[in-house]
């Protein structure tokens, strides 16, 4: 029987959580398109502002994860 | 001569002053000591570390050239965003271990650590020199988005009356660093913020408001602009431009000497991990000032003629000044150009004491004075710190603009070719320090190259892979060059006797 992994070990394994923005915001492909719009401004600006609050919300939620 | 924008500007400007000396008494300690003087103590906590933290990614310069840039280039400018948020996982992730063997063993500069890590002082004398060097024309940057909103408010006279309000500047700034250190900007950074949060939010709301709304925003903006060029015949174009300016500049970001002095001034490793999820609101409002050049570009603010003059002198730097001053009053174009020349001498601040802190520790006292008593050391750091201001203003008011510019772009290009002995040595001792010099000044030489190759204009090359081309990063390409060398030299290194010093470090002293 594998011996069970080390607690901090475990919640250490939610930093990998924080890969996420580097994916979304460099592959380029993802967002440079004009449509669809959100009231009047490009998908192009919009969604890199969004990963703005998601970017500090996973920051948020990987630290009380990880205490 | 715009009077009232003056006046409210002197105004601001003077009740900074009273406060940076008024810093000194502030969470009192004994400034003849280096950690005191040139990190406050290491006692600041969330909050002035988020205002420190935001005021060095937060400029005077960014606050004039990224809005520039979108003005001038359109939506590659806007990788300003995507850099600053990336960056704060990073720092989450990382800079917490340094700041614990930072507080363990006394290291005030990055160079500190990599000399107690390696015990080579050939290897921290060269991350310090980068060090010094990236930061001097950046301080330099900072003069002039000072002297694009003085000249805003019509002081255009020629000669050394035109310099005079500059000198003027530098000179307060100066006194109070030297007097009070680390706690003078950490004070005048909140007040900065203040008016920063005030000026931007205004124009994001006001002058949508003029154009009818951002609908209006975005279709007066030309459709060449608004979107980054798509792969084309073998060509990544602007794709893997944008994506690879974000990254670089996000690990350049951290590795700057006034960055880490920041970091390294908080009161406990929690402070760092909880900044990182809050910082990004200054992330959000980079955003939103990138998106004020659009707004110029949408009123031709260039093309009106009583900003001629200007434009003709500042080129597109003068994009957000022409704007604040076509939409607002007087009065709040004062309260507004305080803000940025306030955001210049913030980072300015910290800039010249992260370098007279890399100075002192890792050039003054292991070759020139090792028998240093604290009280020298401390002095010291802050006649350097002097003196790296007195630089920047002489280059400024001597070289051509351009210099500081390009030497800018290069600084960002090196620093990050520190990433190796700085970043990678906080998780493994595996790499070896001669393999790291090495790795060093052939990314330093081969960036620098790079850089040449496009006349010193652009940090983006095109790399040629068979028949793609991937226009990227000259950074992260030497950066990559870097990393290859340091591990294969360090497999055919480290069994040679003698080539590696003694680690003061131990395993435990990351975590705590």
């Amino acid at each position: 029987m594998p011996a069970p992994r080390e607690p901090q070990q475990r919640s250490l394994a939610w930093n990998l959580l924080l890969i996420i923005p580097f994916i979304a915001l460099l592959w380029v492909p993802f967002y440079n398109s004009i449509e669809p719009r959100l009231w009047g401004v490009p998908f192009f600006y919009w969604y890199q502002f969004a990963w703005v609050f998601i970017t500090s919300g996973l920051i948020v939620l990987v630290r009380r994860l990880t205490g | 001569m715009n009077w009232t924008a003056l006046i409210i500007f002197v105004l601001l400007f003077g009740f900074i002053t009273v406060l940076g000396f008024f810093a000194a008494n502030w969470r009192r300690g004994d400034l003849d000591l280096l950690h005191e003087w040139g990190l406050a103590g290491r006692r600041l906590g969330t909050l002035v570390v988020w205002f420190l933290l935001g005021g060095d990614a937060y400029t005077a310069y960014t606050f004039i050239a990224v809005p520039a840039l979108v003005f001038g280039a359109g939506a590659i400018g806007f990788f300003a965003l995507p850099y600053t948020i990336i960056v704060y996982p990073l720092v989450f992730l990382i800079l917490p271990r340094m700041w614990a063997v930072a507080h363990k063993h006394n290291y005030i500069t990055a160079a500190d650590f990599v000399q107690g890590r390696y015990g080579n002082r050939w290897l921290a004398l060269a991350i310090a020199l980068t060090g010094i060097i990236a930061t001097m024309p950046y301080i330099a940057l900072q003069l002039l988005g000072i002297e694009v909103v003085i000249g805003a408010m019509g002081v255009q006279a020629q000669g050394f009356l035109g310099d005079l309000p500059l000198i003027i500047a530098f000179v307060i700034l100066a006194a109070f660093t030297y007097t009070s250190g680390l706690r003078a900007p950490a004070m005048i950074a909140v007040v900065k913020d203040l008016l920063i949060y005030v000026t931007v939010i205004a124009m994001v709301v006001v002058i949508p408001i003029e154009l009818g709304g951002y609908g209006n925003l975005f279709a007066a903006v030309p459709e060449s602009k608004l979107l980054l060029t798509s792969p084309k015949d073998g060509n990544l174009g602007q794709y893997s431009a944008y994506a690879t300016l974000a990254l670089g500049s996000a690990f350049a970001l951290f590795l700057y000497p006034h960055t880490v002095t920041a970091i390294l001034s908080s009161s406990g490793r929690e402070v760092i991990r909880r900044n990182a999820a809050y910082l990004p609101a200054y992330s959000f409002l980079l955003g939103l000032l990138a998106l004020t050049g659009f707004m110029a570009l949408a009123l031709n603010v260039n093309k009106l003629p009583e900003f001629a003059d200007q434009f003709a002198r500042y080129g597109t730097n003068f994009a957000v000044p022409a704007l604040i001053l076509h939409t607002f009053p007087s009065w709040f174009a004062g309260v507004a150009f305080a803000a940025i020349a306030i955001g210049g001498l913030v980072p300015a601040a910290i800039m010249s004491i992260a370098a007279s802190n890399l100075f002192t520790r890792n050039i003054y006292v292991p070759f020139i004075n090792p028998d240093r008593t604290p009280q020298q050391e401390a002095k010291n750091a802050k006649i350097v710190s002097l003196i790296v201001k007195f630089g920047a203003l002489v280059f400024i008011i001597f070289l051509p603009l351009q210099y500081a510019i390009q030497l800018q772009l290069l600084g960002g290009i090196w620093i990050s070719q520190t990433i190796p002995a700085v970043i990678v040595s906080l998780y493994t001792p595996w790499l070896n320090p001669w393999a790291l010099l090495i790795g060093w000044a052939v990314g330093i030489l081969t960036g620098t190259w790079m850089a040449a190759s496009q006349a010193f204009q652009s940090a983006v090359v095109p790399l040629s892979l068979g028949s793609l081309t991937i226009p990227g990063y000259a950074a992260l390409y030497a950066l990559g060059l870097n990393f290859a060398l340091s591990i294969v030299l360090s497999a055919l290194l480290n069994p040679v006797r003698g080539t590696r010093g003694e680690d003061q470090t131990a395993a435990a002293d990351y975590q705590m």
